[in-house]
């Protein structure tokens, strides 16, 4: 059969403005080829900066903000559409090639109904009329199983949830009945329980259709289940490219065995479990417009342990943070560090109490003040816990940096010109500079990529091992639970629905919930969707 | 910074601004007379020893200006730097403290800007002794109900922001937090509004003397000389437009630089400045 896509020696450039030099011309991909036939998936993976995205793009001849094609071909059936004119490609996307953006949530006109959106591109286009673009989407809406497909249409976005959304624009894209869709990390900003829904759909819809597509993402467990080949990229370069059993069952380079095995660090769970530094008996907590988030919460968190609580948004995990850390009082209930019960507020608590519970952020960008540098950032929990001034502080600073693997050279850089995993670390420093007993740590490894994701979680245990520091780590994240844990709390709606040793928590028989949770989690292994999918119509079907 | 990436209009703002302060600031040896000095006929036309001619006193209109300068810069300065000491001060506490400290603040800031400014001027300027300090008073507290506004969204958007959470949670206290963590990202904006304040604060000191409660004569001042010339326009004389197109060309050149600013400050948003 004829390729569907031929990229060949795709080249890419965009212009760069370094702070206080020159603007510079930049290669963001060299020279990256490959080919795609009809009804075929591959998978384009790498870290954030590996250029998946702009190539994706270049399948639809287009460069995002400032972005340029500098050399090479994209043959979609033969014919090169980079020396297409505008009317050209015009008449290319949104017909014959269409896309599906990360944030549906976003790409979606909030002011429109989602059927007006879904079937825009096709009649715009001619391909069908409003009639036959309705009867379309009203098809696909069920094959993509959203729930009432004949009036699914008259809904607006707000209506629907994510994952729904994030369905309807692969209806949207399907809609006008493309050769290619490309499909840019559609389901990284989802929950693990809503992701395996969306998987499942797209699956489906592209088997059903035998539309071919690119699709992106950094999750190569997530790419392992809908593509039949898989191209690995680093710095715009390609990695390693082959069908999915070799790159995952025997991958030939050094990088993507390490991307391979990134999610297997294992802790091994501390026994004695009783030492507790933080103790949160029978919490409740409302906003401010008593809407409660957190229902009778009782857990503890260890000394020299950590604790990780885990669930999808919305389950109050993020909100147990902030009622420890006294941003959001208790309605009933108390936090308890060592033995002395917290003040409520943290107003009303005392400095040496502040200092003992840090935090961390999942963004470390709106974390650290952009026009202060690395010595203010760190320096300053220094001085004020401890009155640290000049030569010392400066030394100190440099201790700090050189345990979190970063060295001296950084002391006087801004926090923008830091990479994710460094500004992370810097976070860190600044924890650790309060000298605490206990770090909150508010996803802290969910916005980076996987192999700096572990560097850092390496790091934390680490430092944990050194200072028997305690953690309280929150993530939606099961591969980083069992990296780190020693106990977990799952949280629905609210509820601790389960709590205990890792291996208790971990192990059969589980409430409904954590199965639910454990069985949505991607593994790195061909064929695991469709086993999740056929226990599940078995259990639905038994019911 | 790069000096070549400068837009031409920056230029002609800068080297705008750049005249006006010199005249300000060295006035008593550049003008060719002295500012209350009568040195001829009243209304004698341009050239000769009288580069603008004269005014409806006689006084030389290019001596007249050049001191002008100086009073109407000086004065819309310490107006606009007091305006942006208060409103900034002020906004600040109330995005940082919230809750009543916010609404009170702000309703009354509401309250401000709800009478129209310049009857507020005429009205408090009437009843006030017409000194040079209650003068910049009235005008800094006018403007200073706009800079609060600017202020108050500003760092709303910031106080937010998990830095300043994370510095509430170390226990910082306010001032730390106002002049350390906000306004540091806060003065990009705020210091393009200066620059358009300031040019109001011009403008409206302009009217009010114009109006006569502004700066009182024999003093010079751009809008005065307005004022004292403007029934020469009856008889086509042209030393009331001589001192408007002043004002037109600082307010102008003002508003170029500040174009810039924002150009550049909006391109760095999130970042950190190059300068």
């Amino acid at each position: 059969m004829a390729d569907l896509l031929e990229v060949r020696d795709l080249k890419i450039g965009a212009t760069a403005y370094p702070p206080g030099e020159p603007p510079q011309d930049i290669t963001i991909v060299h020279g990256v080829s490959f080919t795609l036939r009809k009804g075929r998936v591959l998978g384009l993976i790498g870290e954030s900066g590996a250029g998946k995205s702009t190539i994706g793009l270049a399948a639809l001849a287009y460069g995002r903000g400032g972005v340029r094609i500098t050399g090479g071909e994209v043959r979609l059936d033969g014919e090169n559409i980079l020396a297409l004119g505008g009317p050209g490609i015009r008449g290319i996307r949104g017909s014959r090639v269409c896309y599906v953006a990360q944030s549906a949530a976003a790409a979606f006109n909030p002011a429109h109904r989602l059927g007006d959106q879904v079937v825009e591109a096709a009649v715009r286009h001619g391909s069908l009329t409003r009639q036959a673009a309705w009867e379309r989407s009203r098809y696909l809406f069920g094959v993509l199983g959203l729930p009432d497909p004949d009036s699914f249409g008259r809904r607006y976005p707000h209506q629907v949830s994510g994952g729904q959304l994030q369905r309807a624009m692969t209806a949207m894209a399907l809609c006008p009945g493309p050769e290619l869709i490309v499909f840019d990390e559609p389901t990284t900003a989802l929950d693990v329980t809503t992701q395996i829904d969306v998987l499942a759909a797209i699956k489906r819809a592209i088997d059903e259709t035998h539309t071919a597509a690119l699709y992106i993402t950094h999750d190569l467990a997530v790419v392992a289940q809908v593509s039949d080949d898989i191209m690995v990229l680093r710095h715009g370069h390609m990695v390693e490219y082959g069908p999915v059993q070799q790159i995952i069952e025997a991958p030939q380079e050094d990088y993507t065995r390490e991307l391979v095995s990134v999610r297997q660090i294992q802790k091994q769970e501390a026994g004695q479990q009783s030492d507790a530094r933080i103790r949160i008996d029978g919490v409740d907590a409302a906003y401010s417009n008593h809407f409660k988030v957190l229902h009778d919460v009782s857990v503890h968190v260890p000394r020299g342990q950590t604790l990780a609580v885990v669930g999808e948004s919305g389950s109050g995990k993020s909100t147990l943070a902030r009622v420890i850390t006294g941003l959001l009082p208790p309605s009933k209930g108390a936090v308890t560090f060592k033995d002395e019960t917290l003040p409520p507020k943290f107003a009303d608590r005392s400095k040496e109490q502040l200092r003992q519970i840090q935090m961390l952020y999942q963004m470390a960008d709106t974390a650290m003040n952009p026009r202060q540098t690395v010595r203010d950032i760190v320096g300053r929990p220094l001085t004020f816990y401890f009155g640290l001034r000049g030569q010392e502080k400066t030394r100190r600073v440099a201790e700090l940096l050189e345990q979190i693997e970063m060295g001296k050279g950084f002391i006087d850089r801004y926090p923008a010109e830091l990479s994710g995993g460094q500004k992370q670390r810097v976070c860190i420093a600044r924890a650790l500079a309060a000298e605490p007993e206990v770090i909150l740590c508010d996803e802290p490894t969910s916005a980076l990529d996987p192999l700096v994701a572990a560097g850092i979680l390496k790091l934390l245990m680490r430092l944990q091992a050194e200072t028997q520091l305690s953690y309280l780590f929150i993530t939606h994240d099961i591969a980083t639970v069992r990296a780190i844990a020693d106990s977990i709390a799952v949280m629905y709606q609210g509820r601790v629905v389960r709590f205990g040793p890792k291996s208790q928590v971990l192990s059969p028989p589980f409430d409904d919930y954590t199965d639910l949770l454990l069985k949505s989690v991607p593994e790195m292994r061909i064929g695991w969707l469709e086993e999740v999918l056929a226990t599940r119509r078995m259990v639905s079907a038994g019911h | 910074m790069r000096w070549r990436a400068v837009p031409i209009s920056a230029w002609v703002g800068m080297a705008g601004l750049a005249l006006a302060i010199f005249c300000a600031l060295f006035a008593p040896w550049i003008a060719p007379f002295g500012e209350r000095e009568v040195v001829g006929d009243i209304w004698l036309p341009m050239g000769g020893d009288y580069l603008l001619g004269t005014d409806n006193l006689g006084r030389d209109l290019l001596s007249r200006l050049i001191y002008g300068a100086q009073t109407t810069i000086s004065v819309a300065l310490a107006a606009t730097v007091l305006a942006f000491c208060m409103g900034v001060f002020l906004s600040f506490t109330a995005a940082v403290v919230g809750g009543w400290t916010d609404q009170g603040l702000s309703r009354v800031n509401d309250l401000m800007m709800s009478i129209p400014t310049l009857i507020f001027a005429l009205i408090v300027l009437a009843v006030l002794p017409q000194e040079l300090w209650i003068l910049v008073a009235v005008i800094a507290v006018l403007e200073s109900t706009r800079v609060f506004r600017l202020g108050r969204a500003v760092a709303l958007d910031i106080t937010v922001m998990e830095f300043v959470e994370a510095a509430r949670l170390r226990g910082e206290g306010r001032q730390w937090i106002i002049f350390r963590e906000i306004l540091p990202n806060a003065l990009s904006p705020l210091l393009a509004e200066f620059g358009l304040r300031f040019a109001f604060a011009v403008l409206f000191l302009s009217t009010l003397s114009f109006l006569g409660l502004g700066i009182q004569p024999p003093e010079a001042d751009w809008g005065g000389i307005v004022k004292d010339n403007k029934d020469g326009i009856i008889f086509g004389i042209p030393a009331a437009l001589i001192p408007g197109a002043a004002i037109a060309g600082l307010a102008i050149c003002v508003n170029l630089v500040v174009d810039w600013l924002l150009n550049r400050t909006s391109s760095l948003k999130g970042g950190r400045g190059d300068g």
